[in-house]
């Protein structure tokens, strides 16, 4: 069996005195999701920009394709090439087209020719349905488009593995679903992911593993229908009755 | 204007009443009539349209009361007559205002020389300072003094220092060029506020743009190059445009050191014939430049408010 594509162990991170991630370890497999819930706060995020090296862990290790990418030694932009990260706020560049958002990185960092590199975002925005926008700013697009091109975007760089971040928690109900739909394409054609969320019905559907993260540390991880379905600790219990709740309202 | 009215007027008429009345039973979804205003709005356009005409009665009356006070006060007052003698003498303006173009020359040509070494230095101080590299400490610490010296110094003093300050030292190979030292001293000068403007501008990116640009890959001086600063610049050219309004009048400052500009050459042929119609057409030939760059300035200023608004509402 191959090396898991990401890799953690025992990361702690903090930032002055507060202590934000504890003790996670876990291993992402090739092809497979494994989506981090929890409340606001609970690390979700630093999580994941621990892992794209936005953020410098205090202890532990991360291993990418079982190297390790924490070292001292590791140039953080090459492992960036690999890693890609869309975020809450979309982060797309106002100043640029969509076009022009989706090449930058393929023609600037991986020295593509710009005409292959517009034919492939062309290709990525025909497959999901936004051609029509290349040429638009990002603010004439609505929310959910926004949230879409930036997966595209994060996409053209061919990355080995891709961090969302609470990609739909900005979004109203029904661009929602657009957005998650695009993750559902992306998983069934094998990419391997790492999510935060707080779609749970979502995190069910497109996850291998859910891992229920609290003060910074994972209570408790498993297939997602038990975890989801039957939690255990009463940590878990509580937030699920609350975001269940809270759907109801 | 007339073709919209007859365009309804025509509409109206040809659209006789029970056809529109059968429209509305048939669909409440049919929208494909051509619209004509309600009789509620064209009583809003009217009531619009009237109170325009009375806003422009009111300014117009104003304008002219207040303005027609201050002249008459002016043309009225007991030396009225020798004020326009010694600075209104528009014959003797016209004579030496080829001698005042010819020194506004200067102006203009020192502010482009000027303009382009504080736009480079500028920048490079700007991305010192907000720079964390280790190696660049102790730039990133002249450089913070240079901006706090150097906009804490009167522009006057800096050209008297440098003007006369540097040709004292005798240093060989160092120019005595009073028109070069006193360029060097502007550009001193200028470049620590438009250090600190672009700085401004570089700082009111938000981090997230960076964050986004370094998980696509990019490295520092990438997102620095095709991210950070043409957003950054976008937010701080109505500043810089006003700083290059200044710096044309400023240029006028070197005329101490005996540089002969626009405000020189009309000193020269003032105490000539003690007559300060040269003053007031130098004065006139920098409107002549500052004023349609000012209005470009707001014109800048608004558009790039504009966007900003757009990008809230998305």
């Amino acid at each position: 069996m191959s090396a898991p594509v990401l890799e953690l162990k025992q990361v702690r991170k903090s930032f002055d005195s507060e202590l934000v991630l504890e003790d996670i370890s876990i291993k992402v497999p090739e092809h497979t999701a494994t989506v981090f819930i929890g409340a606001s706060g609970s690390g979700k995020s630093t999580l994941l920009r621990c892992i794209n090296l936005l953020e410098q862990i205090d202890d532990g290790e991360i291993k990418l394709d079982g190297t390790e990418i924490t070292s001292v030694e590791t140039d953080p932009d090459s492992v960036r090439r690999k890693i890609g990260m869309v975020f809450q706020s979309f982060n797309l560049f106002p100043h640029m087209t969509v076009l022009q958002n989706i090449v930058l990185a393929p023609i600037r960092v991986q020295q593509v020719e710009r005409d292959v590199a517009e034919q492939k975002a062309r290709d990525l925005l025909k497959r999901f349905g936004l051609l029509d926008k290349a040429n638009q700013y990002p603010d004439r697009l609505s929310g959910g488009q926004q949230q879409r091109v930036a997966i595209i975007r994060s996409l053209a760089v061919n990355p080995r593995l891709l961090l969302l971040d609470e990609i739909t928690s900005s979004l109203d109900p029904v661009l929602v679903n657009e957005v998650l739909n695009t993750v559902r394409d992306l998983k069934a054609e094998g990419m391997t992911m790492v999510l935060a969320t707080h779609e749970m019905g979502f995190a069910k559907q497109v996850a291998d593993e859910v891992c229920f993260l609290k003060d910074g540390r994972i209570l408790e991880w498993g297939n997602p229908k038990n975890l989801l379905d039957n939690p255990q600790r009463k940590e878990t219990q509580d937030f699920l009755r609350q975001v269940n709740e809270a759907g109801r309202l | 204007m007339t073709d919209a009215t007859s365009r309804a007027d025509s509409a109206s008429s040809s659209d006789s009443s029970d056809s529109s009345l059968s429209r509305v039973k048939n669909s409440q979804y049919d929208f494909g009539g051509p619209w004509q205003p309600s009789d509620l709005e064209i009583a809003r356009r009217a009531a619009r349209k009237s109170r325009n005409r009375k806003n422009a009665a009111i300014a117009a009356v104003s304008s002219f009361v207040v303005l027609g006070t201050l002249l008459v006060i002016a043309v009225t007052s007991p030396g009225w007559k020798s004020l326009s003698d010694t600075f209104f003498n528009w014959a003797y303006g016209v004579e030496v205002l080829p001698k005042i173009l010819l020194g506004f020359l200067t102006n203009v040509s020192l502010t482009l020389i000027a303009g382009t070494c504080v736009a480079i230095f500028g920048l490079t101080i700007a991305l010192i300072r907000t720079s964390k590299a280790a190696a660049l400490t102790p730039f990133r610490l002249l450089a913070t003094v240079y901006v706090d010296v150097f906009r804490g110094i009167p522009m006057l003093l800096v050209i008297l220092l440098v003007g006369f300050g540097i040709p004292a030292l005798q240093l060989k190979g160092v120019t005595n060029n009073v028109l070069i030292l006193g360029t060097t001293a502007v550009i001193i000068t200028y470049t620590a506020y438009v250090a600190e403007v672009i700085r401004s501008g570089i700082l009111s990116v938000h981090p997230s743009q960076r964050a986004a640009a370094r998980s696509l890959g990019l490295s520092y001086f990438q997102s620095l190059r095709f991210v950070i600063l043409p957003q950054a610049f976008r937010r701080v050219t109505p500043p810089l445009l006003n700083d290059l309004v200044a710096l044309i009048k400023d240029t006028g400052l070197v005329s101490i050191l005996g540089v002969t500009d626009a405000i020189r050459a009309a000193q020269i042929n003032t105490s000539r014939s003690f007559n300060y119609t040269p003053y007031v057409m130098a004065a006139i030939v920098f409107l002549l430049i500052t004023i349609p760059l000012t209005r470009y300035t707001d014109r800048a200023l608004r558009r790039s408010i504009e966007r900003q608004n757009s990008q809230g509402q998305a």
